[in-house]
């Protein structure tokens, strides 16, 4: 292959993706509402489109012509600057999330992941703990008690939540030898080789840290309506809030993704198509958040606190003890 | 030619981001200038194809030691008046002195480093995958095993004296009531 060849498959590869997590984002947001909606034995979004098909669409335009507003104290750089610093890392982390095995398209050999870094899940890690800047930013450039709460509730709550979510995914390192998100999947081949299968508790800390990082209902205290009106995003509108809008469902698929390749085999299965079963994972994971959001109660902040450090972290740390120990013995 | 290109950015970016970070009166912008040329550096550690050590970076400094610093100023509610019209602390010349003993630090690592000899021998020791996971693991729990197990101690100090000063606190408070 001549450079020019590599060069334009990788520029086609971050078009496509890209286009298609941002579409992802777009109808992420019907499918949270209409299943949220059946959930509470309402219709949800039904008028534009069949099934209301096309509510992301109108939303998208209703967002662009809404007046972009800008509160008297804010400091005017930061307050436009939060957004796309939420709004970028979470796009990042897709660099190296392999969406399927390599397939042969016009006598050229593509891998069908962006990049396949040797420390790919540090990668992924490293960019996902700069998202809460924007978070933390947008509360405290607004000007404004709610948001500045709001921020100051999220850096918290990262903070303490990252470190059990690090230390989740510990055991399936340890266990599989490597940090490579392709080679991980290679070694999910058959159902019961799953990582769900070998580090169970593992993959349920990284679930619960996950929704955590990604500030979703039960742990949506950063935007707690009932007490902070809407917490960091208070005093965003039109586009502005659009990206903190959409970095929070990039972020949820992300997530989706990132469990799916380390504990749920990836694009591995029997009869579809590799691209056809990483999708599907992902969509069931994702019905699995709006699930959670519409069955549990949101958590006091002492509570979430107390449950961050006093429960999953001495768990995650036993995790990564035990497992360290049975592969040590055998 | 790109990775010469590259290097100069990103080493730019990092020095012209540690300048302002010291400049500013806002505290908030210093942590974001600091940030800026943290992730400099990464990409200048990824340029040595020492990835893993340009990721633990941004990881641990970005990602979680400058969340810290941010939370606290957030806090604390700073902004850049708190900083304006205390007085010096030092004594001007104490900081003249200070800043020429840096400076003079500065040059003499500049020199020993870039352009002696051993600069070469240095780059000669260092394997390929030098800053990969391996081989600084391998150092790490190998050569420099007793420095690593101490800095442990040290922040199990710092954490008994967080919460001995948080206590602390909590009763001196009740005495009042």
């Amino acid at each position: 292959m001549s450079l020019t060849t590599i060069a334009v498959i990788a520029a086609l590869k971050v078009i496509v993706f890209l286009g298609a997590v941002l579409t992802g984002c777009a109808w992420a947001t019907w499918l949270e509402r209409k299943l949220v909606g059946h959930f509470q034995h309402r219709m949800g979004p039904s008028y534009a489109g069949p099934y209301g098909l096309l509510q992301p669409i109108a939303d998208a335009i209703k967002l662009i012509f809404k007046e972009d507003f800008m509160p008297d104290g804010a400091e005017k750089i930061m307050y436009t600057l939060a957004p796309m610093i939420a709004f970028i890392p979470a796009l990042l982390s897709f660099a190296v999330i392999p969406f399927g095995d390599e397939v042969t398209i016009m006598g050229q050999q593509i891998d069908l992941v962006i990049s396949d870094l040797n420390i790919g899940i540090l990668f992924i890690f490293a960019v996902t703990s700069l998202g809460v800047y924007g978070i933390v930013l947008a509360g405290w450039s607004s000007g404004s008690k709610y948001s500045l709460l709001g921020g100051i509730r999220s850096s918290a709550q990262m903070i303490s939540y990252e470190i059990a979510y690090g230390l989740s995914i510990i055991g399936v390192i340890l266990v599989a030898g490597t940090l490579s998100m392709k080679e991980l999947v290679v070694q999910q081949a058959s159902f019961f080789d799953w990582f769900i299968f070998r580090q169970p508790v593992g993959f349920v800390l990284f679930v619960i840290c996950a929704i955590a990082e990604t500030n979703r209902a039960p742990f949506d205290l950063p935007e707690a309506e009932s007490e902070l009106v809407a917490g960091y995003h208070t005093e965003y509108s039109s586009m502005k809030f659009a990206m903190f809008f959409i970095g929070e469902y990039a972020n949820m698929i992300a997530v989706a993704c990132i469990a799916t390749t380390i504990f749920l085999g990836g694009w591995q299965g029997p009869l579809f198509p590799p691209v056809v079963w990483f999708a599907i994972k992902v969509f069931l994971f994702m019905c699995f958040y709006v699930w959670l959001r519409a069955t549990l109660p949101r958590f006091r902040y002492d509570q979430l606190m107390n449950f961050g450090w006093k429960a999953l972290f001495p768990l995650a740390l036993l995790n990564t003890m035990v497992t360290a120990l049975l592969k040590t013995i055998g | 030619m790109l990775e010469v290109l590259i290097f100069y950015f990103s080493a730019l970016v990092a020095i012209a981001g540690a300048v302002l970070m010291i400049v500013q009166r806002n505290p908030v912008a210093s942590v974001l200038y600091l940030i800026l040329s943290l992730a400099a550096q990464a990409v200048l550690y990824i340029q040595l194809s020492a990835l893993f050590i340009g990721a633990l970076l941004i990881i641990v400094y970005a990602g979680a030691i400058l969340v810290l610093f941010l939370f606290v100023i957030m806090l604390l509610n700073l902004r850049g008046e708190h900083f304006e019209d205390k007085g010096p602390r030092l004594g001007r010349a104490t900081k003249y002195a200070l800043s020429v003993l840096f400076f003079a630090e500065f040059v003499v690592i500049i020199k020993e480093l870039a352009f002696t000899e051993r600069a070469g021998m240095l780059a000669a020791e260092t394997a390929a995958d030098f800053g990969g996971v391996e081989p600084v693991a391998e150092l790490l729990y190998t050569k420099y095993l007793y420095p690593f197990e101490l800095t442990s101690v040290l922040l199990l100090v710092a954490v008994v004296g967080a919460v001995l000063m948080a206590k602390r606190e909590k009763t001196a408070r009740q005495e009042d009531i």
